[in-house]
């Protein structure tokens, strides 16, 4: 075949194209073009991700190896940041927070999300459900950065919360500053997009099983838990990895709800980076953090699309 | 379906619950910033326009508006650009290899943008141009050009590709077939893209806050002010770009839905 394309037909000695190719149709040669259409739309993109995205993170996976001397990175192969970062507790106490506060949002927010896109999903109109999923949207399209401040005001030792707890005669606690601000804030980064991927996956479900399994006699809870969850398991797998994915990286919450105390490593890395020049230990926390992501994204993968047994 | 009245209300209740969580802080937001006070507790003092003055009367907020209009423009347009050639890649070729360039395509956003931001940091600032507002450009068209493509290559889906066929079948060139078979059948979705996009850009904050240097854009401003003195002034900006931002949305979803059935969804 290939030989075949790569055959050169003799030069045809005319300016005008068309005539040129359907002369050499004629001479039944299949000749090798440059397709120039195809190219000109599958090559921008590529060349694009390439420069501009894959190789920025091979590089950033490189200067791990660099050394700072003299306040200047210098190009080398070196263990000394890894050996460095990896004997440190406070990297591996930073790690053990970061991975348990992301896997816990994880559970919650697909815990609490479940039962609010089936109710979306099974118990209203058509013409609500395209209103909620609307509503879904909206919260993309606003900053997290003002929704987080808007926490802030609302949990503050003296704010509209505590407020409205004395209202009623109840002590004040603190909510911002704590776990629970760093939760609140996790929720209201994951939460809709949870809700909103679930919800695809339930849509898609073929209902008669749903009847089918009721005829049968199943319980309710029971059909949920063999025959609505199963069968939306990719959207509800796909929903969860996005949700580890977006805590694990957060340093927002962490910082502005949760008061940055034990530090996560994305605040590691803003902190390393933008107080000075260690780039190659910031990006010691940044290869960990993206093999750990990867591991977390292959298993989920592998978990929605193996056979059910 | 077998109902029951008790559970549904409940499960109703339940949906209640989370979107009024979902819209605590930004409905919080939009009261606060017409709110006199620097720190809104209940009661809620009086109305004030006072957030809103400030931000005018700041050089600061002008430029970071002008710096985010400028950097969503040109982002909304390259990312449109390489999100429509790579969907109608997706939609026309089947090559060796198409999964992985497919994943090459769609990954930015799965990448946490701590990560993006620092190596994007490391990248530009290596070929000179990390604190230029070219900086912000190049990472937001990384991580824009996925959405474009998703919302382009979803209005593909609806079209019969032997409609293209079809025009080749009559002698169309393929360009031809493009400029008048292809094009037109996507336009809504181009602009959709467009404007998804540019809400996708404007909103855009811990990348931009690592390349941006001193170009602040909008968010950039925010998170600064965030970290020093943290002033209702915020709520004031978010009010303004979320209005901005589903001003653009809405748009897009008009463009959307224009010759186009409502069941498709």
């Amino acid at each position: 075949m290939l030989s075949d394309k790569l055959k050169i037909s003799p030069p045809v000695l005319t300016d005008n194209a068309v005539a040129e190719r359907s002369m050499r149709q004629r001479a039944g040669k299949k000749v090798f073009r440059m397709p120039w259409y195809g190219l000109s739309f599958s090559m921008p993109i590529l060349i694009w991700q390439l420069i501009f995205f894959l190789f920025p993170l091979a590089f950033l996976v490189a200067i791990s190896f660099w050394v700072v001397r003299n306040f200047r990175m210098v190009p080398t192969f070196e263990w000394l940041n890894w050996s460095y970062m990896l004997s440190r507790g406070f990297f591996w106490d930073a790690y053990v927070h970061t991975l348990a506060m992301a896997a816990g949002a994880t559970a919650l927010v697909s815990l609490v999300a479940f039962p609010c896109a089936y109710a979306i999903a099974f118990k209203f109109r058509e013409s609500t459900k395209q209103l909620l999923v609307l509503l879904l949207i909206t919260p993309f399209f606003t900053s997290y950065l003002v929704r987080t401040y808007s926490w802030q005001v609302f949990l503050s030792d003296n704010g509209i919360f505590n407020a409205a707890l004395g209202l009623i005669g109840l002590e004040p606690f603190a909510m911002l500053n704590t776990t629970f601000g760093t939760y609140v804030g996790y929720f209201t980064l994951c939460l809709p997009l949870v809700v909103l991927l679930q919800l695809f996956s339930l849509m898609y479900i073929d209902r008669s099983l749903i009847e089918a399994a009721h005829n049968l006699g199943c319980a309710r809870l029971r059909t949920v838990w063999l025959v609505v969850i199963p069968s939306a398991r990719i959207g509800i797998v796909v929903a969860a990895l996005f949700c580890f994915i977006l805590t694990f990286g957060d340093f927002v919450s962490p910082l502005y709800l949760g008061g940055g105390q034990p530090p996560t490593l994305s605040t590691l890395i803003t902190d390393t980076t933008k107080s000075g020049q260690q780039w190659p230990r910031a990006a010691v926390i940044a290869t960990m953090m993206i093999v750990t992501l990867l591991i977390a994204a292959f298993g989920a993968v592998r978990f929605a699309y193996r056979r059910r047994a | 379906m077998n109902e029951h009245r008790l559970i549904n209300f409940l499960l109703r209740c339940f949906v209640v619950l989370v979107f009024m969580f979902i819209f605590t802080p930004i409905a919080g937001s939009f009261v606060f910033s017409f709110n006199i006070d620097r720190f809104p507790s209940l009661p809620l003092g009086g109305f004030s326009l006072h957030w809103y003055e400030a931000i005018a009367a700041d050089p600061a907020v002008w430029q970071a508006f002008k710096n985010s209009l400028t950097v969503g423009v040109v982002v909304s347009l390259v990312s449109t650009l390489l999100g429509f050639t790579a969907a109608y890649t997706d939609f026309r070729y089947q090559f060796f290899g198409k999964s992985m360039y497919m994943a090459l395509a769609m990954l930015p956003p799965t990448i946490p943008v701590v990560i993006m931001g620092l190596a994007m940091l490391a990248f530009l600032s290596r070929v000179g141009l990390s604190g230029e507002i070219y900086a912000v450009m190049i990472s937001h068209i990384v991580m824009c050009a996925p959405f474009a493509m998703a919302v382009i290559r979803m209005r593909l889906a609806q079209m019969d590709p032997n409609i293209e066929a079809a025009a080749w079948n009559l002698g169309a060139s393929q360009w031809k077939a493009m400029r008048y078979v292809i094009l037109p059948f996507t336009a809504p979705s181009l602009f959709a893209a467009l404007f998804v996009t540019m809400a996708v850009s404007f909103d855009e904050f811990a990348v931009a806050w690592f390349v941006s240097g001193l170009n602040e854009t909008v968010p950039v401003r925010v998170l600064n002010t965030l970290q020093g003195q943290v002033s209702p002034t915020i709520n004031a900006i978010g009010t303004i770009v979320f209005v901005t931002t589903m001003t653009l949305v809405i748009l897009a979803q008009l463009l959307l839905m224009r010759r186009r059935k409502p069941a498709s969804a």
